[in-house]
């Protein structure tokens, strides 16, 4: 019995793992290429757009005001033409994809901007080209802002699969919903929150340390 | 050197219009230090922006050592840039980099060969005199030496002319001394021709040898710095006069009731 509660916990825990892996990496890719491009083509930035500037923010919004279970439901046929299947972690990982993908993007939105354009403004005077002064300046220059930022998205992507899990994503969700809601298996149940709320700390908890130790504005002596 | 021929620049927002240059018209020579003072809201800092183009005017020409700047492609621009340095009273260093990565970027963003990038970081940063805090980051810094940084980062593409915007209004009254000598030491050892935006009377004085003053978008009044202080003839060169003035009789005043 025991051993059995131990391989489904294990098997769930691997599975979710599989999945915030994955949905994270291409979330963080959209997300990145979201954020970069809505904070340049902003007003008086390096390439000024107001029109990609509004269909940007449109676009992320639309997607991040839907609940993310109708997301799930919508992409239901996306990823059966992609994949051939909707069932299990594999299919999950693109609607957990796209639907972290626009928070990110605003999460990454959000750390870029707070890099002050009088930076921006020395590297255009040395004659810096646009992609030196994105890779070379404002990335590194927000480098702690997005990790803190990427970590509550990576948080946010756990929540996510949970969610995933009532409609056949599998995972430690699918668990909970499966064993412990519909077969009245407290121990279950229990056991997958409390594996998620671990996951989570772990995930904050390595984050502030990263975020911390790039952070070269303060706490440097010698 | 430097000639600008009737540039205009207005601010505009939805309700607003704001002239923030109108009609200058301005020769820098090779090799001068040269002011440009003004109060708060002259337009003074738009005009030096506009120099390097990091503001856009709306109309005029600009031509820095042959190269005629207002007619620039992106491209075009960014060459030009590298010969033009620029430091900002805020500094703006990049707090992710070192000292040295600091002074590299200009020449990291021009691709230049690591040996090389070395080798003349190294020499920068020996002639603004931080040869040691190369490996320290900003946040390490006093105010002086995140300048001296700014001032290396501006001179280490070997530029013809550098623009200081306000680049001491920051600091206190001793540090805009060392970087003023600072300045006149890199005019005279490396034929730099400097221009320096300023509202104190103080720094024009000390450092430049011809200025310009500015009021309300407009100059007014141009001519070596000792035509300032002796025959005054704008509004704004009479004020700062006064309140040069002012500070002398103040000074004599407190000597006499010190006894001194």
């Amino acid at each position: 019995m025991n051993s059995d509660l131990g391989s489904l916990l294990w098997g769930g825990l691997l599975e979710t793992l599989y999945m915030v892996f994955w949905a994270a990496l291409f979330a963080i890719a959209i997300g990145m290429v979201l954020g970069v491009s809505i904070v340049v083509t902003d007003k008086g930035h390096i390439y000024e757009s107001p029109k990609i500037h509004k269909v940007l923010g449109t676009l992320i919004n639309s997607v991040r005001s839907l609940p993310f279970i109708i997301l799930v439901v919508i992409l239901i046929p996306v990823a059966r033409l992609i994949l051939g299947s909707t069932l299990g972690p594999t299919p999950a990982i693109l609607s957990l994809s796209i639907g972290a993908a626009p928070f990110l993007g605003r999460i990454i939105e959000n750390a870029l901007k707070e890099v002050d354009i009088g930076k921006i403004e020395a590297a255009q005077s040395v004659g810096a080209s646009k992609w030196t002064i994105i890779f070379r300046v404002m990335l590194p220059e927000a480098f702690p802002a997005l990790i803190r930022g990427i970590t509550i998205g990576l948080i946010g992507i756990v929540e996510f699969t949970a969610i995933a899990g009532a409609i056949g994503a599998g995972g430690l969700g699918s668990l909970a919903i499966r064993y412990g809601y519909q077969r009245f298996r407290e121990d279950i149940l229990i056991s997958t929150v409390l594996l998620i709320i671990v996951l989570v700390q772990v995930i904050q908890f390595t984050g502030d340390r990263m975020a911390r130790s790039v952070d070269k504005r303060r706490n440097q002596l010698g | 050197m430097i000639k600008i021929k009737e540039l205009y620049k207005t601010y505009k927002t939805k309700k607003h219009e704001f002239p923030a240059l109108k009609n200058i018209n301005l020769s820098i020579k090779r090799g001068d230090i040269f002011g440009v003072i003004g109060f708060s809201g002259a337009g003074k800092s738009t005009l030096v922006r506009c120099l390097n183009r990091l503001e856009e005017p709306d109309s005029g020409y600009i031509e820095i050592d042959g190269v005629p700047i207002t007619e620039l492609n992106d491209k075009g621009l960014q060459e030009a840039r590298k010969k033009i340095g620029m430091v900002f009273q805020q500094f703006n260093l990049f707090d992710s980099k070192t000292v040295y990565g600091n002074v590299a970027f200009p020449l990291v963003a021009a691709k230049k060969s690591e040996s090389f990038i070395r080798h003349r970081v190294e020499e920068v940063l020996g002639f603004v005199g931080l040869a040691d805090k190369s490996g320290s980051y900003p946040a390490q810094l006093s105010g002086g030496q995140k300048q001296r940084v700014g001032i290396a980062r501006a001179l280490v593409n070997d530029p013809d002319v550098l623009l200081c915007d306000e680049a001491t209004s920051a600091l206190d009254p001793q540090t805009t001394y060392s970087i003023l000598e600072l300045l006149k030491e890199i005019n005279e050892r490396l034929d730099l021709t400097i221009v320096i935006i300023t509202h104190e009377l103080d720094v024009l004085q000390h450092a430049c040898r011809n200025m310009a003053v500015m009021e309300d978008g407009e100059i007014v009044e141009t001519g070596p710095v000792e035509k300032l202080l002796l025959q005054p003839e704008s509004n704004t060169s009479r004020q700062f006069v006064k309140i040069l003035e002012h500070y002398d009789r103040r000074r004599q005043e407190v000597e006499g009731g010190l006894g001194i």
